[in-house]
């Protein structure tokens, strides 16, 4: 007879009891999660409790999802193993969270390390404001560390998640770029069936330094995809990331980029598409804290069935960034009257010499541009894919490597046959 | 053959169109003229299946085909070209790729083999120069920071990609200047031949000096009120449409 199997917090916390003698890393940073995570709970989960950074979004169905608590990934002959790209570069895979060996090319000029071997819990991520990080950092088993040397130009990378079916991980991913170190990571994850990808991620860019970072999530339809991202900026750095978002059931792309030498640039982009009963929420908040720097926002929702997209944004400027320059444009496409967005775009400046500007859009598709497109013989759904296209195109044009590019465009076709499937 | 009975249209409740009788044979090019407002353009727009109108009376078939009971795709593929009085803009569509996916799209659905991209460009590249457009214009976005000359050049253009049976120009003419007109009417008359139909929609006669039609009409209220030889253009154009609707009253 099997035991029924323990959901929400309490199952969380029960796992962590089992394992915690197991877990990597400092015990006392464990239990302070623990019990950071015990105080805080599941966003949403429990009744009457609503806060502000989860205003739009609910973690009820993680609470009262079940998750096999096996400790061992379950590995080889699965179909998610057709889904690694085939992209002409290094790759670091993990399933489950896990790293796997056999199906990793490490790269060359990038000093890799698991995070099951040296574990650390890095410096920015702030498990007592932030429960998913709590949940991280309580649980977390691997995760991958990352660091460029000095003026080394790593090229491409590819972070891989492969997830499979019943799976609860919460990998911890560190990412350092030393001065003039130049890496374009492409991060995918992708599974089969219901599971919890919770990734936390730390990047430290130095000076004269640029991390673009490609985020492809195109998890199964039943997963949880809840990603919570650190970035820091020094002088001259770069942090240039594009996620697009297609898959899993609840998405949460929760980033805080802070600009901490003098112009530093931060662009936190990103598109999501949307159909079914999905929801993904993209958060952001980005701290320009030294003066002249510079960041960039623009997140496009594709919205389809009763999806509902969300985008909220914060620009902190501190009184001594003077120069600033920020920049934050929501837009959302909705291809069904049941289909939702909710924006909330929040500044706050204490500097007086700043040029900051957020603005949002939403529409529908434009009934001129249909009718032109199909007197000119172009099928409706052909001439709708045009246009979801078109509405994409420059938040895709801004990623410069073709093939990562590529990927992201099948990406957008395939999310396109499923909606007209 | 265009053939068009009673037909009645009407937008939000409101009729335009009653009772438009309207017959273009295979190989000619009829005008149609006629005040703001008298219908020309929801005429153009009913027969390429825009579907804010509302048909509320009478039939239109081209070459046997019952045109309103067919989607503008349809329409497209059957050889109906509609040349917009507005042509829309594509922001983040290419106007080459715009271009080869339509004639695709249409080739296909008459089971004809598609274009590739090297196939097409040469196709495209051929009909910018023989209409003297800059070759620049296939790699913009469809009409995007066009001026009104380049998107109604834009429209003659894919007309002669696209190569329709019955095109239909509503206001091609307007805020065109003498040069952009001329290369408007060498690429209809360029495509004039016993296969090609067309109907002109225009306010003034000025363009009908360079693409010469064999019928003109008068359209007022909704209604042909005349019809009648190249000549009836010269007298609408020395009458005004006052005296004329007056006249037929």
């Amino acid at each position: 007879m099997t035991a029924p199997v323990q959901t929400g917090i309490g199952g969380f916390l029960s796992r962590f009891e089992r394992l915690r003698e197991r877990l990597p890393g400092d015990p006392r940073q464990r239990l302070a999660a623990a019990d950071a995570f015990r105080r805080a709970g599941l966003p949403g989960a429990a009744a009457g409790r609503r806060e502000e950074a989860w205003k739009y979004t609910s973690l009820r169905p993680v609470a009262d999802a079940e998750f096999q608590q096996s400790v061992t990934p379950l590995t080889s002959g699965s179909a998610v193993l057709e889904r690694l790209p085939r992209i002409d570069a290094p790759r670091i895979v993990l399933v489950d969270g896990v790293f796997d060996p056999a199906l990793s090319t490490l790269p060359a000029s990038v000093t890799f390390t698991r995070f099951a071997d040296q574990p650390a819990f890095g410096t920015l991520a702030r498990p007592n404001s932030e429960p998913l990080v709590a949940l991280n950092t309580m649980l977390a088993e691997d995760g991958v560390s990352l660091a460029v040397s000095e003026g080394v130009d790593a090229g491409l990378l590819l972070l891989v998640s492969l997830a499979t079916n019943g799976a609860a991980f919460h990998p911890r991913h560190a990412i350092q770029l030393a001065q003039g170190a130049r890496l374009t990571l492409l991060e995918l994850s992708v599974g089969d069936g219901a599971y919890l990808h919770n990734p936390v991620i730390e990047v430290h860019v130095a000076e004269h330094a640029a991390l673009t970072h490609v985020r492809l999530q195109n998890e199964s339809p039943d997963a949880f995809h809840l990603s919570t991202l650190y970035a820091e900026v020094a002088e001259r750095g770069t942090y240039d990331s594009f996620a697009l978002n297609v898959g899993a059931r609840i998405v949460r792309t929760e980033v805080h980029a802070r600009l901490d030498g003098e112009k530093g640039t931060t662009h936190l982009n990103g598109a999501q598409l949307l159909g079914g009963s999905q929801h993904a929420d993209f958060t952001t908040v980005v701290q320009h804290v030294a003066p002249s720097c510079t960041s960039r926002q623009t997140v496009k929702n594709v919205l389809a069935g009763r999806a509902q997209g969300v985008f909220q944004g914060r620009i902190e400027v501190a009184r001594e960034a003077q120069k600033t320059d920020g920049y934050q444009m929501n837009q959302a496409l909705l291809l069904s009257p049941d289909a939702e967005i909710d924006t909330k775009p929040e500044l706050e400046i204490f500097a007086d010499d700043v040029k900051c500007s957020h603005g949002a859009t939403v529409g529908e598709l434009d009934a001129d541009q249909l009718f032109y497109l199909r007197s000119r013989g172009i099928p409706d759904a052909e001439a709708r894919s045009i246009l979801v296209r078109a509405f994409l195109a420059e938040a895709l044009d801004a990623v410069a490597h073709e093939q990562v590019r590529a990927l992201l465009e099948q990406a957008v076709e395939g999310w396109w046959e499923r909606q007209a499937a | 053959m265009l053939e068009i009975r009673g037909l009645s249209a009407a937008i939000d409740d409101k009729p335009i169109l009653q009772g438009i009788d309207l017959t273009v044979p295979q190989g000619e090019v009829h005008a149609i003229m006629g005040p703001n407002g008298s219908g020309k353009s929801t005429l153009a727009y009913v027969l390429s299946g825009r579907d804010d109108y509302a048909v509320t009376g009478g039939t239109a078939t081209f070459n046997g085909h019952d045109l309103l009971a067919m989607e503008p795709e349809e329409r497209a593929a059957a050889g109906v070209f509609l040349a917009f009085q507005y042509p829309v803009e594509l922001p983040g569509v290419g106007n080459a790729s715009f271009l080869r996916t339509a004639l695709n799209a249409q080739r296909r659905s008459r089971g004809e083999s598609e274009l590739d991209a090297v196939q097409f460009l040469k196709l495209a590249r051929a009909e910018t120069k023989r209409l003297a457009m800059p070759d620049d214009m296939l790699r913009r976005n469809v009409n995007v920071g066009f001026s009104g000359g380049e998107k109604k050049r834009n429209e003659v253009l894919q007309m002669a990609i696209l190569r329709p049976k019955l095109a239909i120009l509503d206001e091609t003419d307007s805020g065109l200047d003498i040069d952009a007109l001329k290369i408007v009417a060498r690429g209809v008359n360029e495509l004039r031949g016993p296969e090609f139909s067309a109907l002109v929609i225009t306010h003034y006669q000025r363009l009908l000096d360079h693409i010469v039609p064999d019928r003109v009409h008068v359209l007022a209220g909704g209604r042909i009120i005349r019809s009648g030889g190249p000549e009836l253009a010269h007298e609408l154009e020395a009458k005004g449409y006052a005296e004329m609707v007056a006249e037929a009253a």
